[in-house]
C-alpha cells in the first residue's frame, strides 16, 4: 500500500510544482525562447524598486500616503517617459516643499471629509506635485475644490434613498440569468448564481442552496501541499459508506469491501476504520477484519432475518468515520497570495458548519468565510452577517456583469440587519413590519392585510410613500418633506404680548 | 478532530468580519443621542445574545459604538442599541 501511496504522490506533486512557463522553456528551443514569468516580473518590478528607494533617501519622514502617491509618480515617469534615477531624485527633491505645503494644507480639511477622500486626496496629489509640479495656490485651490465637491454630491435631505436603491438593484435584476445551476469558479462544484442566488439572500434563507466555505490556512499549514491535504482530510465528512466498494450479505455476516483508492485519498486505512466501529454502537464488537483481502472487514450478525439485516447494513453504511457534519467535500485550491506573490493553498468546502471548522487546527479562524449568511449570524454576529451580506449581494451582481453602486447596497444590508436580526425583503420582514396598513397592502396579501387592520381597528397615519400615494396626496419626499413647524400655545403667547420676537 | 482545542480560545472580534465593537460610557451615550436627536429605540438594534455583545459583556440598554471599514467612507461609525431578546414567531 504504501508503495501504491509515494507513486500517486510523486505524481500529483510533478503536475503542481514547476511553473508551467519554465518547463516549456527548453522544448521549444529552436527560437528565441520568451521570457520567463519571474522575468516580465522583474522588468516590471524594477522601477517601482527603484522608486521606493528614491523615497526612502529623499523624503523618509513624510507620511505613508505621499510616499505611495510620490511613488506611483516615480514609477509611472520611468516607464512612460523614461526619467533616470538622478533625473527623478532631481524633481522629488525640488517637490519637496511642495509637499509639506500640501500636508499642511489637506490636514486643515481632515475633519470636513471622510477618510477615504482624506487619503485618496492626499495620495493623489503628492504623484500630480511630483509629476506636473503644481504651484502653491493651485494646491490650495485644487483642495478646496475637491472639499465642495464632495459636500456638493452628499445625498440632500428629503432624497428618496429607498426608492433609488431599490430602483438601481432592481432594473439591473432584470438582466441577470434566471437558470439555477452554473459551473463556475471552483471545479467540480456547482454553485448558484444570478438570480436565483440574489432573491435567496435578499430573503434571508437560512440555508443557501449551494452552502460553501471558503477557508485560509494558517501559516505553517497554507504553504505545504501535504500539511493542506490533511486539514481537507479532518474537515470533510466522510462515512463508512463513502469508501465502501461493494458489500456482500453471507451467512457469516455482512462483508465490506473497501475501495483502496478513496481510502487513500481520504487518508484511512482499514486499521482506523475498525477502530472507529468498535466504538459505535451499531456494530460494536462484532467487527474483525476479514482473513486473505486486506481491504475488507467483516461484521457478524446474530439474526437470520434478511430485512434486519439490510437495515443494519445501512446503519453501518451512514457511520461517521471523521470530519465536519454538514461538510460534503474539502477541496484544496492553489491561490497566489496578494502580499508575498507566494503560492499558497486553500480549502475550499461544500456545504457549511462555521462553529465547527472555526476550532479545526490549521484553519486561521480569523479569515474563515462561508456563504451562509444565517450561520454567520449565529456564530459571529450581526455586524459580520451584514458585512457577509454585503459581500454576497455585490459579487452575485458583479459577477454577472452588472455595476451597481456599493451605496444602495449598504442601505439594503443596514435595512435588513437593523433589527439585529437579519430580516428578510418581504412580507415576513421588512415589508410586513411596516407600521402602515396601506403600505403592507399594496405590497402583497392585500386584502390579508386589509380585513385584519379593519378586524383589529389600526390606524394609518399616512407618513410613508406607499400610503400617500394610494390617497393621492403628496408625498413627503424631496422637497416636500419640509413643513412648517408651529407651537399654537407659543404663537398665542406672543400675540397676545404684543407680537415681535 | 473537529473538538480538538487550540491554545489559546479563539475570540468573535478576532474575526475578519467583525468591525470594531465598544460599549459607550452612560454619559457619552447621552451625549451621542442628544447630538443625533434620536430615542434609543429609533436606533438600530443588537441583540444581548448577540456573539460580539456576549463577548462584550453588555447589558440591555447600553449603546455599542461599530467602526466599520466602510468602501466609500474609509471608516464609518456606527451605533447599536442593545435589546433583549423578542421571541416572535
Amino acid at each position: 500500500m504504501s508503495g501504491k501511496k509515494n507513486k500517486k504522490e510523486g505524481k500529483k506533486k510533478s503536475k503542481v510544482r514547476p511553473k508551467k512557463v519554465k518547463e516549456k522553456k527548453p522544448k521549444g528551443s529552436v527560437k528565441e525562447a520568451p521570457p520567463t514569468v519571474e522575468e516580465i516580473i522583474e522588468e516590471v518590478a524594477t522601477p517601482g524598486r527603484i522608486a521606493s528607494e528614491i523615497v526612502n533617501k529623499v523624503i523618509p519622514d513624510m507620511p505613508k500616503l505621499v510616499k505611495e502617491g510620490v511613488e506611483q509618480a516615480l514609477t509611472k515617469m520611468m516607464i512612460e517617459e523614461g526619467y533616470t534615477r538622478e533625473e527623478l531624485e532631481e524633481k522629488v527633491r525640488e517637490a519637496e516643499h511642495l509637499l509639506q505645503r500640501l500636508i499642511k494644507e489637506v490636514e486643515l480639511i481632515h475633519g470636513e471629509i471622510p477618510e477615504a477622500i482624506y487619503e485618496e486626496l492626499l495620495r493623489k496629489l503628492s504623484a500630480e506635485v511630483v509629476k506636473t509640479g503644481v504651484t502653491e495656490e493651485e494646491i490650495a485651490e485644487i483642495v478646496d475644490i475637491a472639499v465642495k465637491t464632495y459636500q456638493e454630491s452628499l445625498v440632500h435631505p428629503g432624497e428618496p434613498v429607498g426608492t433609488v436603491a431599490a430602483q438601481s438593484i432592481g432594473e439591473p435584476g432584470t438582466q441577470m440569468t434566471l437558470r439555477t445551476f452554473h459551473y463556475a469558479g471552483v471545479r467540480e462544484m456547482s454553485v448558484v448564481l444570478g438570480l436565483p442566488r440574489l432573491i435567496e439572500l435578499v430573503d434571508a434563507r437560512k440555508n443557501p442552496e449551494t452552502p460553501l466555505m471558503i477557508l485560509e490556512l494558517e501559516e505553517e499549514y497554507k504553504y505545504d501541499l501535504e500539511k493542506a491535504r490533511k486539514t481537507a482530510r479532518a474537515i470533510e465528512y466522510t462515512t463508512l459508506g463513502d469508501v465502501v466498494s461493494r458489500v456482500q450479505i453471507t451467512k457469516e455476516g455482512i462483508i465490506i469491501h473497501f475501495d483502496p483508492d478513496i481510502l487513500e485519498d481520504k487518508g484511512l486505512s482499514v486499521e482506523d476504520i475498525i477502530a472507529v466501529l468498535k466504538k459505535s454502537r451499531a456494530s460494536s464488537s462484532r467487527v474483525e477484519p476479514l482473513e486473505g483481502d486486506e481491504y475488507a472487514i467483516k461484521v457478524k450478525v446474530r439474526t437470520q432475518d434478511l430485512t434486519r439485516i439490510y437495515k443494519m447494513r445501512d446503519r453501518l453504511m451512514r457511520i461517521k468515520l471523521k470530519g465536519i457534519r454538514g461538510i460534503k467535500k474539502a477541496i484544496i485550491r492553489e491561490e497566489i497570495e496578494e502580499e508575498t506573490g507566494r503560492k499558497k493553498y486553500v480549502i475550499v468546502t461544500e456545504g457549511t458548519n462555521l462553529k465547527e471548522v472555526i476550532k479545526v487546527p490549521g484553519v486561521d479562524p480569523r479569515k474563515v468565510y462561508t456563504n451562509s449568511v444565517y450561520e454567520v449570524e449565529t456564530v459571529l454576529g450581526i455586524e459580520a452577517a451584514r458585512e457577509t451580506l454585503r459581500r454576497e449581494i455585490l459579487n452575485t451582481l458583479r459577477e454577472q456583469g452588472l455595476d451597481v453602486d456599493v451605496r444602495h447596497i449598504m442601505l439594503l444590508v443596514d435595512a435588513m440587519t437593523k433589527t439585529g436580526v437579519v430580516r428578510q425583503i418581504g412580507r415576513h420582514g421588512i415589508v410586513g413590519e411596516k407600521p402602515s396598513v396601506l403600505a403592507r397592502a399594496t405590497f402583497e396579501v392585500t386584502v390579508k392585510n386589509l380585513v385584519n387592520a379593519a378586524a383589529t381597528g389600526e390606524t394609518d397615519y399616512l407618513r410613508g410613500v406607499s400610503e400617500n400615494v394610494i390617497v393621492g396626496q403628496i408625498v413627503r419626499v424631496g422637497t416636500a418633506i419640509v413643513r412648517l413647524q408651529m407651537k399654537p400655545t407659543e404663537l398665542g403667547r406672543k400675540v397676545s404680548s404684543g407680537g415681535g420676537k | 478532530m473537529a473538538g480538538s482545542k487550540r491554545k489559546t480560545k479563539f475570540s468573535v472580534l478576532e474575526h475578519e468580519l467583525v468591525p470594531m465593537h465598544e460599549i459607550v460610557p452612560p454619559d457619552e451615550a447621552l451625549k451621542i443621542l442628544r447630538e443625533l436627536g434620536l430615542k434609543p429605540t429609533e436606533l438600530p438594534m443588537i441583540k444581548v445574545t448577540d456573539p460580539v455583545a456576549m463577548e462584550l459583556g453588555a447589558k440591555p440598554g447600553d449603546l455599542i459604538r461599530i467602526i466599520r471599514k466602510s468602501p466609500t467612507a474609509g471608516v464609518a461609525i456606527y451605533y447599536r442599541y442593545v435589546v433583549p431578546v423578542i421571541t416572535k414567531k
